[in-house]
């Protein structure tokens, strides 16, 4: 056992992932009496509707002609919130284990333990991971001189910095740095920002006083010993210049990478985990996956389809946590037990 | 009505086009290796194709929404564009694109 110094979370169902499925299924399991806590890679809910586009409208949910990212993950937010879902976000899932008397250990890269009875897989195409440019030899200086984030800013103090990029993350870290750097240098292919104007006015007041160096290009080459980053090459609409930089932050933005869902020991079909259609179970009995990340035979990347699948696999896991009790399906226009729990009887 | 897409080993695939699809969707039905994770939404950039400097004037220019979801491709090149950008039409029969590395889905063999 655990000694109890382990911060250990026991539940019932852990779902892996804050996307638009994986809130709705806090809702449909919250119905059947299972608790859920959600971990999510990301700082807020919402997973690729929240992250890629918030203010996109989207057409194809039922019952709204039109609605956003956001919007439509605000209510699915405001639909969970009577079962009392605990949200961790910021983190991702690294381990997940399976038990002799069927329940699982789930870690998070945070160092939490959580004991529980069902895992809910809802990770969308897989965790948002940093974009990184396809430079030769950039693994190498990964964690020691290139950075995709700043955690400490001390990391940071009196290096020759490089920041490429031309978002908000470029520029906000471009202002924030400068004071304690030694030097800094922004480089973006074109001389137009998709970043906040205020924090582009204030970059182009640094450039213009000399306190930076704003070079429109883009990294060619890394040179440096030791993942110890020396100099960049610089390709420029004119030929190329060199660099002296001794701390890289390329800033692209986000993809999705399977990570770490490869290593569970899970059937894959393509990147995808395979489930049955009757309980979108997964090849290890308890573990659940639905939305875009789950594959079977006619399966449509919708986010209907993955409400659909939340559905089943909430009347699936309610026997995997409660045995005993007689699952009784009930609808929530008719049913007072369940409009006590919506709170609204 | 066609069009030609040479994939990440160089090999040119010559692919039946309809009018009015998406280059990226085009791509993406003939099962060659496209990401596009946010299917079309022009927000997510990997579905970066380079295009032949041949087609390239025969584009319509890339919008401010797509010029700034170039700068999350960090393999930019000029002729850069994003494929779920490009509509198929008659003026584009035989546009030539290559698939970007930047675009490749981790599934796609090395
Ligand atoms: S598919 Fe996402 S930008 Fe084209």
């Amino acid at each position: 056992m655990n000694d109890m110094s382990v911060n250990e979370t026991v539940t019932d169902v852990v779902i892996i992932g804050g996307g638009p499925v994986g809130l709705f299924a806090i809702f449909e399991l919250g119905l059947l009496d299972l608790k859920c806590h959600v971990i999510d890679i990301l700082d807020r809910p919402g997973g690729q509707c929240a992250e890629l586009y918030p203010e996109k409208p989207i057409y194809d949910i039922p019952g709204f002609p039109e609605i956003s990212g956001q919007e439509l993950t605000d209510n699915l937010i405001k639909q969970a919130e009577p079962f009392g879902p605990v949200y961790h976000f910021n983190r991702m899932v690294t381990g997940l284990e399976k038990l002799d008397d069927g329940s699982f250990v789930v870690t998070t890269d945070e160092g939490e333990v959580f004991r529980t009875k069902v895992v809910v897989i809802a990770a969308g195409g897989g965790s948002f991971q940093p974009k990184r440019p396809p430079v030769p030899g950039i693994e190498e200086y990964e964690g020691k001189s290139v950075f995709y984030s700043v955690r400490r800013m001390d990391d940071f103090r009196d290096q020759d910095l490089l920041i490429v990029g031309g978002g908000d993350s470029a520029l906000d870290w471009t202002l924030n740095l400068q004071p304690i750097a030694k030097s800094l240098t922004l480089v973006h292919r074109r001389d137009a920002f998709r970043a906040h104007p205020d924090s582009v006015n204030k970059m182009r007041a640094l450039a213009d006083e000399g306190k930076i160096n704003f070079v429109l290009g883009q990294i060619g080459s890394l040179q440096g010993e030791d993942g110890q980053l020396q100099s960049v090459h610089i390709k420029t609409g004119d030929g190329e210049q060199i660099i002296h930089a001794t701390r890289l932050l390329p800033f692209f933005g986000l993809t999705m990478k399977l990570g770490p869902v490869a290593d569970w020991g899970l059937n894959l079909h393509e990147n995808l985990i395979s489930v049955d259609t009757e309980k979108f179970e997964t090849s290890v009995p308890g573990i659940y996956a639905i939305g875009d990340i789950n594959s079977y035979p006619g399966k449509l990347k919708l986010i209907l389809s993955g409400f659909h699948e939340a559905a089943l696999m909430a009347q699936a896991a309610k026997r995997i946590v409660h045995p005993d009790e007689k699952v009784v399906f009930q609808y929530t226009t008719s049913s007072t037990k369940l409009q006590k729990k919506l709170g609204v009887a | 009505m066609k069009i030609f897409v040479t994939d990440h080993d160089g090999v040119e695939h010559e692919l039946e086009a309809l009018e009015g699809w998406r280059v990226m969707e085009v791509i993406r039905d003939w099962e060659l290796p496209i990401k596009a994770e946010c299917g079309g939404a022009c927000s997510c950039a990997t579905c970066h194709v380079f295009v032949d400097p041949e087609w390239l004037p025969k584009l319509h220019e890339a919008s401010d929404e797509e010029e700034d979801m170039l700068d999350t491709v960090p393999d930019v090149e000029p002729n850069s564009r994003l494929s779920c950008q490009i509509l198929m039409s008659e003026e584009l029969d035989g546009l030539k694109v290559r698939l970007a590395p930047s675009a490749k889905p981790e599934t796609a063999a090395a």
